[in-house]
This record gives C-alpha cells, sequence and structure tokens, in this order.
C-alpha cells in the first residue's frame, strides 16, 4: 500500500495497510492511525488493549486474537467492540503498529 | 523397548502410523495409537451428507482396519498430558509413558462457545455439518424444507477446511435448483472474514462465484449470540441477521486435553514449531494436523504434507540429531463448485492461491482456481485415494513442498 507521511517523515505500510516497520510506531503515531480510522480520542481502555497487543506480539511474534484479549487484558468483549468497532483485534492491531493478527486461514 | 505415543487416530495419526510401522523396528519401538472413538470418518464427506449425494455409510469405516497388524490400538479417551513425566493418563487415569509423542487430536466443534446457538432449537431450525449427527439431521431438514432464507454463519476462525461453507452454498444453490424451489430459497453468507475467503485473489475469484449463483454475503460480521424468539443472529456491535434455517459453522477448538493439560492457547490449539513441527520448546513432543495453532489451513491435504516432513524429522530426532525438514505450510484443496464442477487451490504459508495449471502426472493437469469437470472428478475420486493411499502411508505423485510449476503470477 503507498506509503503515509507522519511529522515529516515517510512510513511504510505493508499490503494490509499496517505498519510495515514496527520501528516506526509511536504514541502520537497511534493516535494519528486512530484518527484516520475513524477513533477520535485514544482513552485509558484504548491504551490498555493497545499495550496488551503490543505485548504479546513482542513474545509470541503474533497479535492476539479477540478471544485472547477478552480472556488477559481484563477488557470484555462487548467493550472491546465499543472501543474498536467493527473488528477489534484487526483494528487494534493496525493502531497499536502491528501486522494483521495471522489467526484467520 | 522404547515408545512411540499416537495421540489422535484421524487422518494425520493413521498415516504417521502406518509410516512409522513400517520404519520403526518391531524389537525396539511399540507404536501406540490411542483414541476415543470406533470409527474413522472421511471427514471431506460430511459436506455430501445433507444433500443426499454420501450417505453416512458411505464415509465411515472401523479405524482399526486402517493401522497395520503391529500397532497397540488403545480405545480410550485421554485426561491429560505430562510433558515432564513423559506420560499420558487415560480417560480412566491408567499412565502410558512415551519416549516421542505425537499430537494429532485434531479440532472438533463448540457451538455452546456461542450464546444461544447450541441451547433451544439445535438441530431443528439450527444445524452443523461438521459432525455425523450434524451433517444426518440437517439432510433430513432439508429434504422436507420448502425454502425461505438460509444462513450459514461462520463463528470465529479458524475452522475446519475454510472452504467447506462456501462449498455448502454452490451445492445448496445445485440442490434447491435440481428441486425446483431455487427461486423460494434465499442463501447467505455471513462471515467474520472482510470477504469469501482469507486471501485476496482467491476471494476475488470465489466472491464473483458467490455473486453470479445469487449467494448474498455479509462480511465483518462477528456474532455475538443467536435470538433464537426472533430467529437472528446478532453481532458484537448489534447489527443483525434473520434466518428461517441456520447452517452454522460453530467456534472450532483443539481437543479439550490439550486445556487440561496447559499445552494450549485459547481455543487448545498446540503453539507449534512451523517449521519442525515440534511443539513449542518440547523435542520430545511433535504436533500435526488441526491440533496446531499453525497459520495454515486445518485440512486432510495439510495433516499429508506435514507427515512427510513429520516423518523425516522424527527419524532424525530418535537418531540423536536435530529436526532438520522444513514444513512450508503447503495445502491443496478441492472445491466443489455444483453443477458438476469444482475449483482446486494450492498454497502455502507465503504464496496465496493463484490461477493456472497444477501438473499431476498421468491424471492432470487440474485447473487452477478455475472452475473445470475434471476438477470435481478429482474430489470425487479423492475418497477411494484416500482410503486406499493416503491413510496408508504410500508415497503420492505430490511433493510436500508447494511448486511454482502451472501457476500464473498476478500483476
Amino acid at each position: 500500500m503507498a506509503p503515509m507521511s507522519f511529522a515529516g517523515k515517510t512510513i511504510e505500510l505493508d499490503a494490509d495497510g499496517n505498519l510495515a516497520n514496527r520501528g516506526d510506531w509511536s504514541d502520537d503515531l497511534a493516535r494519528e492511525l486512530a484518527a484516520q480510522d475513524g477513533i477520535a480520542e485514544l482513552t485509558p481502555q484504548h491504551w490498555a488493549v493497545i499495550n496488551f497487543m503490543r505485548t504479546v506480539f513482542e513474545k509470541d511474534g503474533d497479535a492476539p486474537s479477540i478471544r485472547r484479549l477478552t480472556k488477559e487484558s481484563g477488557v470484555d468483549t462487548k467493550m472491546l467492540y465499543a472501543l474498536f468497532p467493527k473488528g477489534p483485534a484487526k483494528r487494534a492491531a493496525k493502531i497499536a503498529g502491528l501486522p494483521k493478527p495471522k489467526g484467520c486461514i | 523397548m522404547r515408545d512411540m505415543l499416537i495421540l489422535g487416530g484421524g487422518t494425520a495419526g493413521t498415516i504417521m502410523a502406518n509410516k512409522l510401522a513400517s520404519a520403526l523396528d518391531e524389537h525396539e519401538w511399540r507404536v501406540t495409537v490411542v483414541d476415543g472413538t470406533e470409527g474413522h470418518y472421511y471427514q471431506p464427506g460430511f459436506l455430501f451428507v445433507p444433500f443426499g449425494i454420501y450417505r453416512m455409510r458411505d464415509i465411515v469405516k472401523p479405524r482399526r482396519q486402517y493401522l497395520p497388524g503391529r500397532i497397540n490400538f488403545i480405545l480410550s479417551g485421554i485426561d491429560r498430558i505430562d510433558v515432564e513425566k513423559k506420560t499420558v493418563q487415560l480417560a480412566n487415569g491408567e499412565p502410558l509413558r512415551y519416549d516421542c509423542l505425537i499430537i494429532a487430536t485434531g479440532t472438533d466443534i463448540h457451538p455452546e462457545q456461542i450464546e444461544g446457538l447450541a441451547d433451544e432449537e439445535w438441530g431443528q431450525s439450527k444445524f452443523d455439518f461438521y459432525t455425523p449427527t450434524g451433517a444426518e439431521k440437517l439432510g433430513q431438514f432439508l429434504k422436507g424444507w420448502q425454502g425461505g432464507k438460509l444462513v450459514v454463519s461462520i463463528a470465529e476462525m479458524p475452522i475446519k477446511c475454510p472452504v467447506a461453507p462456501l462449498e455448502f452454498l454452490f451445492l445448496a444453490d445445485e440442490y434447491f435448483t435440481r428441486r425446483g424451489i431455487r427461486d423460494k430459497v434465499d442463501l447467505h453468507l455471513v462471515t467474520p472474514l472482510s470477504g469469501a475467503f482469507t486471501k485476496p485473489t482467491c476471494n476475488r475469484v470465489l466472491g464473483d462465484f458467490l455473486v453470479r449463483k445469487g449467494i448474498t454475503v455479509t462480511p465483518d460480521f462477528d456474532i455475538a449470540r443467536v435470538d433464537n424468539q426472533e430467529k437472528k443472529i446478532v453481532a458484537w456491535d448489534e447489527t443483525e441477521v434473520s434466518y428461517d434455517l441456520l447452517v452454522s459453522v460453530p467456534t472450532n477448538m483443539g481437543d479439550p486435553c490439550i486445556g487440561r493439560s496447559g499445552l494450549g492457547n485459547e481455543l487448545n490449539f498446540v503453539p507449534t514449531n512451523k517449521q519442525t513441527l515440534q511443539a513449542d520448546g518440547l523435542e520430545d513432543v511433535f504436533v500435526l494436523g488441526d491440533a496446531t495453532n499453525l497459520p495454515t489451513s486445518k485440512a486432510g491435504s495439510v495433516a499429508h504434507f506435514q507427515s512427510e516432513i513429520l516423518f523425516e524429522n522424527i527419524m532424525e530426532h530418535i537418531e540423536g540429531r536435530p529436526a532438520t525438514a522444513h514444513f512450508d505450510g503447503h495445502a491443496n484443496c478441492f472445491i466443489e463448485s455444483g453443477f458438476g464442477k469444482g475449483l482446486l487451490i494450492d498454497f502455502n504459508y507465503e504464496t496465496e492461491p493463484l490461477p493456472g495449471e497444477f501438473p499431476l502426472p498421468g491424471i492432470g493437469p487440474f485447473k487452477l482456481l478455475g472452475e473445470s469437470r475434471i476438477n470435481h472428478y478429482g474430489k470425487m475420486m479423492f475418497r477411494w485415494v484416500y482410503w486406499n493411499l493416503l491413510l496408508r502411508g504410500v508415497k503420492m505423485p505430490m511433493k510436500a513442498e508447494m511448486s511454482m510449476a502451472g501457476k500464473r503470477m498476478q500483476a
């Protein structure tokens, strides 16, 4: 996908539109990615999910599924969909600067 | 005497038992297979049962018949695996020790994971076609059904055979056309994916098929519950789809014994090294087939290709060398498209299903990602191949590694 520019830098994106290089990620870029995706403000609950996703990715090399998010992040499924409407795992992964979760083949 | 213990006597476990029975010295190795049931089902056949194309007795045989005489077969459930003590505790508490363990316990559907799915009306206006009972009950129901809105609902990924829900709809289109009531049947696919399939080229081709056959797709639908009174499925974001007949593909999970052993992820699938097929962090435990968490299809073809790699790695392992054979994620699936035609897709971890031709000495070529009659015959012929060649571990004219021969790259 065509790269985006942010804070005077060119940011490469992968085929799904997620960050190609995780090193480009920052809190500010997360806010920008969220805004582009229609989430105007990242609340502490959003950040709890984003940080949980990044921790799991560091450890396992893949972003967690919704089922795992519900089980381990302390945020229930209903709330996850309220925070990240239309597919929390996919959208939160994008904002967290991670590739799309591999779970679905 | 050393012990090679295989948990599960389905496609993956049976192939491995056959390969190892001929390779391992009988005086040095005892090979044991544990499974909780007697019947071995040809699972790709479940799809055809609701439409009366196969009867259940056409697709089930005794497990023992497909295991060589030297195999010690134990008919029992499994309580748990203890990787510290290198033992497996059977359902009756009896322990079995192992020197090398193969986990091939598969996956099963869990309708109770979706609120309102399994309780009322299950088997009356809501069915599955992934179990013998489900497929048979749905078949009986369809015979008397005079039309309405048929919704195929995929609960969450991963599922066994991700193309089966599409094939079900293609076959339903043909079935109702032949019965002369296609105009009275509304066919719908409701899926958590963003389209018909997970990979872009295949998604486009299969998406076109759905449109041409008048099948409506509701993508990005994450089912939260079934409202049995109103007969509708409701997503987490409160969007709804109503139905008269719900054909559900419920949550797929690995065997509960994996969860009890603390060896599984949130769906009881075993985290597995995607190349060597060893359970993460465990050198003497190998995993194959639907039981793994690998990012490839849960399908018999995958179990077959994995078995070739696993066999090499196990032989290396028992000789005290590190496992060096690498699985590439290869999957190969016929897709029934109805009216005597089918498609074939061939892909791996890195390469999505591409169009072209699939060369197979003596029989092919089969058309890749395009419809043809020979693909349909390939699918129907495969039942014979399964029972007579595949399960017996006979070398097939197909490589475990995916080949690019005949495939056309997309612009």
